[in-house]
């Protein structure tokens, strides 16, 4: 049933034709880790805990990240805001603030639950390391990068003194912060731009 | 209690029929709309009813439509249910069939969320608020007002344990409520108007109540917060057990919260028959006491150089096994009053079968002979007759030696419910405590140590109810008087201890005279049965000694080891003597859960775990059985039993039982004695000898005070009632102390100074807490109820603790 001149004389040349018409097209092979491509601008990467303008944290440890996330990698410990140890604008602050990437499936419900808009996404997706340990990230290594202007908290409201005017950015004494300085695209870099 | 049925209890619950949603229901008379409509499955929405508390129709969210009252006609607007009754023929129409109820619901919840901040997240309430939860089911999701919402500084301290965010508060009045009518610390009020209504302190007092938590427990918004949970944990990450308060022997049900082995909160628990929904604040606040750093994590052996060294348990086992063998019969028991029933089991069990002595006792406080005779006769395995409902049913309740609010807080807030209802309350005691005061009780002023006395000339009725406190076992006589006034007018008796350990124990026979359930060591089928029962040829005839029995062996070296559980060494008769003998006993085995006095001075230290790591029950006061599970899981943490089930199995005689499941199975088996209850051994009244220039000391501890039992708990701890000393204007005009400043209390052990107030007490008495304010009372003057002291003007105190 089989055409014998087919197999033996057509077929051979069909399917080098495939691999010279190839050897011309653009390749698709990415030069990881040598040359770093950028994701999609809405990829899930690790997580960034962010600041007000002024350096204070955004996170007030409401633990609402923790209850959405469905891999319970989310652990976090509130605590008061005392008088000499402000770390974010209000009452409460998020003490203790860990991501587990062992067990984050980068799914982003935790980005949805946060009312402050506290936690958000880079693009970073490097989260790989040779011991677990490393793989629990604390708030240190979550927290935003200093831009021009913040200060590292703890420290008072240097924007304002009233609340609703410290949410409103009104009195900034930052004029502008370029988004250059980031190293990730955050949704939160956008917005202070 | 053996309470007549009264025409009330006779007659058959009268029932209306009423309809509600077009089903009809009938529910007894009297009963509130609100709740009628739960037993047909509607749940109306509401913040400021409660059960426990009077109807008030505060929040005005439980409005229904009401076409008809009853009489043929509707009310022309809906209604709250939660302050209507039902009527015969009533027909009610709530949110479910109504559209007017549902609209008048949905816009009052509006009207609530006006003012109300949407700060959730941040709320220590966010997850378990009634406010939040309702406005999910019965809310309309979007706001029309635009306006600046009204804002308060927030939080206002209440209290050092209470915080008060004023702008959350829907005004339901819950909080305030409670003060008045349970508690009786009326400090908070709703003060101004319209908008501006709020919840306010009165300033010159502070809202010191002891049960002031059970506020924030009640609140249906996040307005009270308490100062030590706030923003330590979300409710839905945390682990919730039901268990038992230690504090006290009510056996209040309790809920304990926690996170990642750690106890974050308790909450009262619901029971009606015994604490209701409330709880004192040493219940819901002083749980962080076996978390301290001195707790004992690894046995301890004292090695040749005569230090304390950490071991294996094998070795510590083994070590105990050795001492306790080369003392052979030799060997005093002292278990104290905070043993959970099995435990305190295990230990009766261990003397008389391992150690094979009945030189055991419970009591790490004053004792005599007359109270060991009269657990014997009257309280050992006595099922409950005079409960926490039945107070509320007496005529009469009459308190000898025994301060409720202090000492047992589910009583007292009995007590006080049944006083508002018509029960009189009589005290046999010095003065009018504040609990005293807010129960309307009526004082029978007494000398300490004239207790028998007042008794006797008591006039009472079948259907009062006679509550014997500890301390009348430093009175001479003071049991056999409560008893013939119980028999002479048919009164009802119990006893209520202060710790919870007490009543189990006595159950268990942790006594020298006193076999477990309740079978007398000097009738000889009692011993046979207990024999057989444990398969042993025979249990130890000897009476045995009691603590200040064993202690004083000790000293001389009738005895040659101890084993000591839990037993604070300042709660002792008399601490000096009893650091004396521990020093001087030849060998000494503590088992216990923090470092102490006893196991500092120990040969061997055998960690065991704290309540909260191991499962168990107490017998409260009224007899009933409180078991409670192991709320952490701690493998490392072993039980009293263990240990001991261990120590028994080197040598050589094992106890039959490893695990509390066992030890509570044999405890079911062995079962309480069924012959003949000993006969309480009457006690002539006898006063103690009044020297010229002394008073008669009154003194018990106040609820919150510097107990070991309550470490760690700062805030609470600075809720603490001040420590003063109190007497009559007469008294300390005499010794030239003028009111206000301080006076010293001496003994030839020491002595203590403390601010001097005027109180209604007999002249030559003074009063001073045991344990408060830094002062250590008892345990610097050696001196407890009814002792002799003398009272001179002090200078300003040593160490200034009192306010902190």
């Amino acid at each position: 049933m089989t055409n014998p001149i087919r197999e033996t004389l057509w077929d051979p040349i069909a399917g080098f034709g495939v691999t010279f018409r190839t050897m011309f097209r653009k390749t698709v092979t990415e030069q990881y880790p040598f040359e770093k491509i950028p994701t999609a601008p809405r990829f899930h990467g690790r997580h960034q805990l962010n600041r007000w303008p002024d350096g204070l944290e955004k996170c007030i440890g409401c633990e609402l990240c923790a209850w959405a996330c469905p891999a319970d990698a989310i652990y976090v410990e509130g605590a008061s805001n005392v008088e000499g140890g402000r770390y974010s604008p209000g009452e409460r602050y998020g003490r203790v603030y860990q991501i587990n990437y062992l067990r984050c499936i980068l799914c982003g419900l935790c980005i949805e639950a946060c009312p402050t808009r506290a936690l958000t996404m880079t693009n970073e997706y490097e989260l790989a390391d040779n011991n677990r340990a490393d793989l629990i990230f604390e708030k240190s290594d979550l927290l935003a990068p200093l831009l021009p202007g913040m200060v590292e908290a703890p420290h008072e409201m240097l924007i304002s003194d009233d609340h609703h005017d410290y949410y409103k950015g009104m009195q900034l004494p930052i004029v502008g912060v370029s988004s250059g300085v980031s190293t990730g695209s955050t949704g939160e870099g956008r917005e202070t731009e | 209690m053996t309470l007549e049925a009264t025409p009330e209890t006779q007659t058959p619950v009268e029932l209306i029929t009423l309809t509600i949603d077009d089903v009809e229901v009938s529910v007894p008379k009297g009963t509130l709309v609100i709740r009628a409509a739960e037993l047909v499955g509607t749940e109306i929405p509401r913040f400021c009813d409660h059960p426990l508390l009077e109807p008030v129709g505060a929040c005005r969210q439980c409005l229904v439509d009401i076409t008809d009252a009853g009489n043929g006609r509707g009310f022309p607007k809906p209604q709250a249910s939660c302050t209507i009754e039902v009527a015969a023929g009533m027909v009610v129409k709530t949110q479910v069939t109504s559209p007017i109820a549902e609209k008048a619901q949905r816009g009052n919840m509006e009207f609530l969320l006006i003012n109300h901040p949407l700060d959730c997240p941040v709320c220590d309430k966010g997850g378990e608020c009634p406010l939040q939860n309702q406005s999910m089911t019965h809310g309309q999701g979007e706001t029309r007002f635009t306006e600046t919402k009204r804002t308060f500084p927030k939080p206002i301290q209440v209290s050092e344990q209470v915080l008060l965010d004023r702008e959350r508060c829907v005004l339901c009045a819950r909080c305030t409520r409670f003060s008045e009518q349970i508690a009786g610390d009326p400090f908070i009020e709703l003060i101004e108007r319209g908008s501006q209504q709020q919840v306010g302190i009165y300033e010159q007092e502070p809202f010191h109540s002891y049960f002031s938590g059970n506020t924030i427990q009640i609140c249906p918004v996040g307005a009270l917060t308490s100062a030590d949970y706030r923003f330590r944990a979300r409710p839905f990450d945390l682990v919730s057990t039901p268990s038992i308060a230690e504090h006290d022997s009510c056996g209040s049900a309790i809920r304990v919260d926690h996170r990642r082995g750690k106890v974050m909160r308790r909450l009262a628990g619901d029971d009606p028959e015994v604490n209701e929904e409330w709880i004192t604040d040493k219940d819901r606040f002083a749980f962080t006491s076996a978390t301290q750093a001195d707790r004992l994590t690894t046995p301890l052996v004292r090695n040749a150089a005569g230090k304390l060294e950490p071991t294996s348990w094998p070795y510590a086992l083994a070590a105990a096994a050795k001492g306790l063998a080369a003392a052979a019969g030799k060997v005093g028991v002292l278990t104290g009053g905070r043993l959970t029933v099995e435990d305190a089991y295990a230990y009766s069990k261990f003397a008389r079968t391992v150690l094979r002595t009945n030189d055991i006792d419970f009591r790490a406080r004053a004792h005599s002979d007359e109270e060991a005779s009269f657990l014997a006769s009257h309280v050992a395995v006595t099922g409950p007759v005079v409960t926490h409902a039945g107070l509320e049913k007496a005529s009469t309740v009459v308190l000898v030696g025994f301060e409720p609010e202090d000492e047992a807080g589910a009583v007292f807030l009995r007590l006080r419910k049944a006083s508002r209802k018509g029960v009189k309350v009589i005290s046999i005691a010095s003065h009018t405590t504040r609990g005293l005061t807010k129960m309307s009780g009526e004082l029978v002023r007494t000398v300490p140590g004239n207790e028998p006395a007042a008794l006797a000339e008591l006039e009472l009725d079948a259907n009062a109810v006679i509550l014997v406190g500890e301390r009348l076992a430093s009175v001479r006589g003071g049991y056999t008087a409560a008893l013939a006034a119980a028999k002479k007018s048919g009164a009802s008796l119990a006893w209520i201890p202060r710790r919870a350990g007490d009543r189990g124990s006595v159950e268990v026979g942790c006594l020298p005279t006193l076999l477990p359930g309740g079978r007398p060591l000097d009738v000889a089928e009692a011993r046979a049965d207990l024999a057989a029962a444990w398969g042993v040829r025979a249990i130890p005839s000897k009476k045995g000694r009691d603590t200040s029995g064993i202690l004083d062996s000790a000293t001389a070296g009738t005895l040659k080891a101890l084993v000591v559980a839990g037993v604070e060494v300042a709660d002792l008769p008399d601490p000096a003597a009893a650091r004396a003998a521990l020093d001087a006993v030849g060998f000494l085995v503590s088992l216990e859960v923090r470092e102490s006095e006893v196991s500092t001075r120990a040969d061997v230290v055998l960690p065991i775990a704290p309540m909260v790591e191991k499962p168990g029950s107490f017998v409260n006061w009224e007899g009933r059985m409180r078991a409670f599970g192991a709320v952490l899981h701690e493998p490392n943490s072993l039980t009293d039993i263990r240990v001991l089930a261990g120590i028994a199995e080197e040598l050589g005689a094992p106890l039959g039982f490893r695990t509390v499941d066992q030890a509570r199975a044999e405890m079911t088996e062995v079962g309480p004695w069924d012959g003949d209850r000993p006969v309480m051994t009457p006690v002539e009244h006898g006063k103690k000898v009044a020297t010229r220039g002394t008073v008669a000391l009154d003194t018990w501890p106040q609820l919150v005070d510097d107990g070991r039992g309550q470490d760690g708990q700062e805030l609470f701890r600075a809720t603490a009632r001040p420590a003063v000393l109190r007497a009559s204007a007469h008294t300390l005009g005499a010794f030239d102390i003028d009111p206000g400043t301080f006076a010293t209390v001496s003994t030839e052990a020491g002595s203590v100074t403390l601010p001097a107030e005027v109180a209604d007490l007999p002249d030559g008495v003074v009063w001073a807490p045991a344990n408060s304010g830094g002062t250590a009372l008892h345990a610097t003057l050696g001196a407890g109820f009814g002792d002799r002291v003398t009272v001179a003007p002090g200078k300003a105190p040593r160490r200034a603790r009192g306010k902190k």
